[in-house]
């Protein structure tokens, strides 16, 4: 079991004799996913779902029709981008700076694209299309805090999927629902998005390497949220890889997120 | 907004997804490339939670979603599972608004 190197795995306490590493941990590559981790992106996706439901209450209020809300959950299949597009629009905008402000907002999907394929890499260019699709925040964060590539490749279709089916019945009930939702924020839900993203950085937090990565990508996002649009912090973040590869020594093992090897 | 429109986005949201996976490709399983692809996530992912916390409209903003974050990165350092991370975060953002 890899949970040595997930969030959810408990301390042993101090005074005990120090955990073996884990039977399977030189068949790491080739582990398949652990338990609490499908667990996860059902959390994952209850949360994505509740703000599908809040998409679709958005999009029919903004004019859409319950067709196209829905239309547009499957097709474009990314949430950032498709709350800009009705929030543009719904409050008047043109629709030249609402798909402008989604396509910003998608750039980063381009990154989880290029961060995934070595995961995917050996299997056909048609399963690879189709895995396109659910390349999105949650299925990469996911896929790639698993330090095995099957582990990864199973996580990242798992998470693509439980994301694609919630955020599409969401979408559905808000469409058809309309007023008659709550509102997800009184429930703290967008908290809980940087949440699960704080728990999946952690593997990669490791190494001076991703330290490095990740000090940068933050402060690159906090420096450009006031000075640039919807989604280019994000996109920009992406340069903070430039410091770490330039300055810092590469890990043992550069496929592995947590850094585990160096640290066993 | 017209089926054109919408169908546009689309093609264009699925294009940005598609591009490493299709151009990378077996080549993406070597040397630099990894290195990059294994790397992208670990700035991407503080930047997803710097802007999913702190930003505003075209501004930064500090509100409640900030206790959150207190909140989950306390959970996640005492090794809490994931469900109690997102859980807390979730709960202590929504108490902050709900009293203030």
């Amino acid at each position: 079991m890899d949970d040595g190197d997930t969030p959810g795995a408990a301390r042993p306490p101090a005074d005990r004799a120090p955990r073996p590493p884990p039977p399977d941990a030189g068949a790491g590559d080739e582990a398949p996913l652990a338990g609490t981790v499908r667990r996860d992106i059902w959390v994952l996706g209850a949360a994505v779902g509740i703000f599908g439901v809040s998409f679709g209450v958005l999009a029919t209020t903004a004019g859409l029709t319950v067709a196209q809300a829905c239309a547009m959950s499957v097709l474009v299949f990314t949430g950032a981008s498709q709350f800009a597009v009705v929030g543009v629009i719904g409050s008047g905008g043109s629709l030249g700076s609402a798909l402008g402000s989604a396509l910003m907002l998608a750039a980063r999907n381009a990154a989880y694209g290029v961060a995934m394929a070595p995961t995917l890499a050996r299997r056909s260019l048609g399963r690879r299309l189709l895995a396109a699709q659910v390349v999105i925040d949650e299925s990469t964060a996911m896929a790639t805090a698993r330090p095995g590539r099957r582990a990864r490749e199973q996580a990242f279709w798992l998470t693509g999927i439980a994301v694609f089916v919630c955020w599409n019945v969401g979408t559905a009930l808000g469409g058809l629902a309309g007023d008659a939702v709550g509102d997800p924020e009184a429930l703290g839900l967008d908290a809980a998005f940087p949440a699960g993203f704080v728990a999946l950085a952690v593997p990669h937090l490791r190494s001076t390497r991703g330290r490095v990565a990740a000090v940068c990508g933050a402060a690159i996002a906090l420096a450009l949220i006031p000075l640039a649009p919807a989604g280019l912090p994000i996109v920009a973040a992406a340069l903070g890889v430039i410091p770490a590869l330039l300055f810092t020594a590469p890990p043992d093992d550069p496929t592995a997120a947590s850094g585990a090897v160096e640290a066993m | 907004m017209s089926w054109w429109a919408l169908l546009a986005l689309a093609a264009a949201a699925y294009g940005l997804k598609a591009i490493g996976l299709v151009v990378l490709g077996p080549r993406a399983v070597e040397g630099p490339a990894l290195r990059l692809a294994a790397l992208l996530p670990a700035a991407l992912l503080p930047a997803l939670v710097v802007v999913n916390t702190f930003a505003g409209d075209r501004r930064l903003e500090l509100d409640a979603r900030a206790v959150g974050l207190a909140v989950a990165v306390v959970a996640t350092w005492r090794r809490a599972p994931f469900v109690v991370v997102v859980g807390a975060a979730a709960a202590s953002t929504a108490l902050v608004r709900a009293v203030s």
